[in-house]
């Protein structure tokens, strides 16, 4: 084998399969797939706001399946991921300056990161099922 | 690219399992990746149990234990043993780390070891870092001046020499930069948190006369933007720097420089 040969055959080794899910990282990818999950939200609500110029029976149709228990899975899911973004956007605004990247810090920060999101969600449920 | 996947020929296979040393009591199970040239196999995992009553503390005791007494053809970078040359850097128990300063106690059960991730395998646990030390040469990473040379020494005063803290310590080992996923899929324009420590190495210090020039040589959407803030360089370096803030303050300066 030419040395071309040889290099050309080298395998990669294994990255994402045996990396450790450590908490930092996590929140990082996590940013990612909730920033994702916000556009699919995002378009929910448009569907909404344009049931609700279609007509009543539409309307009707579109705020029971908002309403139904899947509608409320989702909802609350979305709620989940607008938190977690939002928090996290926080984070990356802060990490901006330069500030709160010591390494004890940054597991502290992920761990408010994941721990805020879920807190904000169950309070926003309370209260959006106490006006309801 | 990125390719959450391994390519075919690098998916990794069970491997032989060796049989445990005759009479000893006491003994450490190692997993270890191992990928050779000359046939044309995938890589495996393979087995080896280590006796720690004949074998030092650390992860790479038990490697030269299993290269003396076990299986010659094991093959590995070590040679300082403490954790000042970087050469025996991989993964273990899934994080980048030295071998020589992760001891067999800080891993519960089987201790997995793999190469640095997401680089060419040359064999077992050797991967190819050229094009890790080209991408260090990119930075030029010595002192750049105009003014006239000093007859003596370029002085600097305490508080100026006390910036390179945190910077001058790092061994260039990789450990950070192969566990940063931007670096995996970006690695040919990023130049990864090593480098770019590195660069603030000589962009913060005093006596570098070269500041913008190696700014512009950064500003540019791979090679410092990739930086997303992941934080596995920091978790990861096993002298305990910073690559993620020295590359925050890379990313401050661009912007003080523009105001």
């Amino acid at each position: 084998m030419s040395q071309s040969d040889v290099k050309a055959a080298r395998p990669l080794s294994p990255h994402l399969q045996i990396y450790k899910p450590i908490l930092t990282m996590v929140t990082s990818i996590l940013q990612r797939i909730t920033g994702v999950g916000l556009y699919i939200g995002m378009l929910l609500v448009a569907w909404w706001l344009v049931s609700i110029v279609t007509g009543p029976a539409y309307y009707d149709f579109v705020a029971g399946l908002f309403g139904s228990i899947l509608g409320y899975l989702v909802l609350s899911g979305f709620t989940w991921a607008l938190m977690f973004h939002l928090l996290g956007g926080l984070c990356h605004f802060l990490w901006d300056t330069g500030r709160g990247m010591e390494k004890g810090t940054l597991d502290k920060i992920a761990f408010v990161n994941a721990a805020g999101s879920i807190a904000l969600t169950v309070v926003v449920w309370i209260i959006a099922l106490a006006i309801a | 690219m990125v390719q959450l996947t391994l390519p075919r020929n690098s998916t990794v296979k069970k491997g032989k399992v060796w049989d445990k040393p005759a009479g000893a009591t006491n003994v450490r199970e190692y997993k270890i990746y191992r990928w050779s040239p000359d046939d044309e196999e995938n890589p495996a995992l393979d087995t080896y149990y280590v006796d720690t009553d004949d074998c030092g503390p650390m992860v790479l005791d038990g490697l030269i234990y299993i290269k003396n007494k076990i299986d010659s053809t094991l093959t590995f970078r070590r040679s300082c043993r403490e954790g000042v040359c970087g050469s025996c850097a991989m993964n273990i128990d899934g994080t980048n780390t030295l071998a020589c300063t992760k001891g067999m106690d800080e891993v519960k059960g089987a201790i997995k070891i793999y190469p640095l991730p997401h680089m060419p395998v040359v064999k077992d646990l050797v991967p190819d870092m050229n094009r890790f030390y080209a991408q260090h040469r990119f930075i030029e990473p010595w002192l750049k001046t105009t003014s006239p040379t000093p007859e003596a020494e370029w002085l600097q005063s305490h508080e100026d020499r006390a910036k390179l803290d945190g910077l001058y310590e790092c061994i260039l080992c990789a450990c950070c930069s192969t566990s940063c996923p931007s670096y995996w899929w970006n690695g040919d324009r990023y130049l990864g948190p090593a480098v770019l420590l590195q660069a603030y190495r000589w962009l913060t210090d005093s006596r570098d006369e070269a500041t913008g020039e190696r700014l512009d040589a950064l500003e540019d959407p791979f090679r410092l933007y990739r930086c997303h803030t992941i934080m596995n360089c920091s978790q990861a370096c096993p002298k305990g720097l910073n690559p993620a803030k020295a590359i925050a303050e890379i990313k401050k300066m661009m912007v003080e420089r523009r105001m």
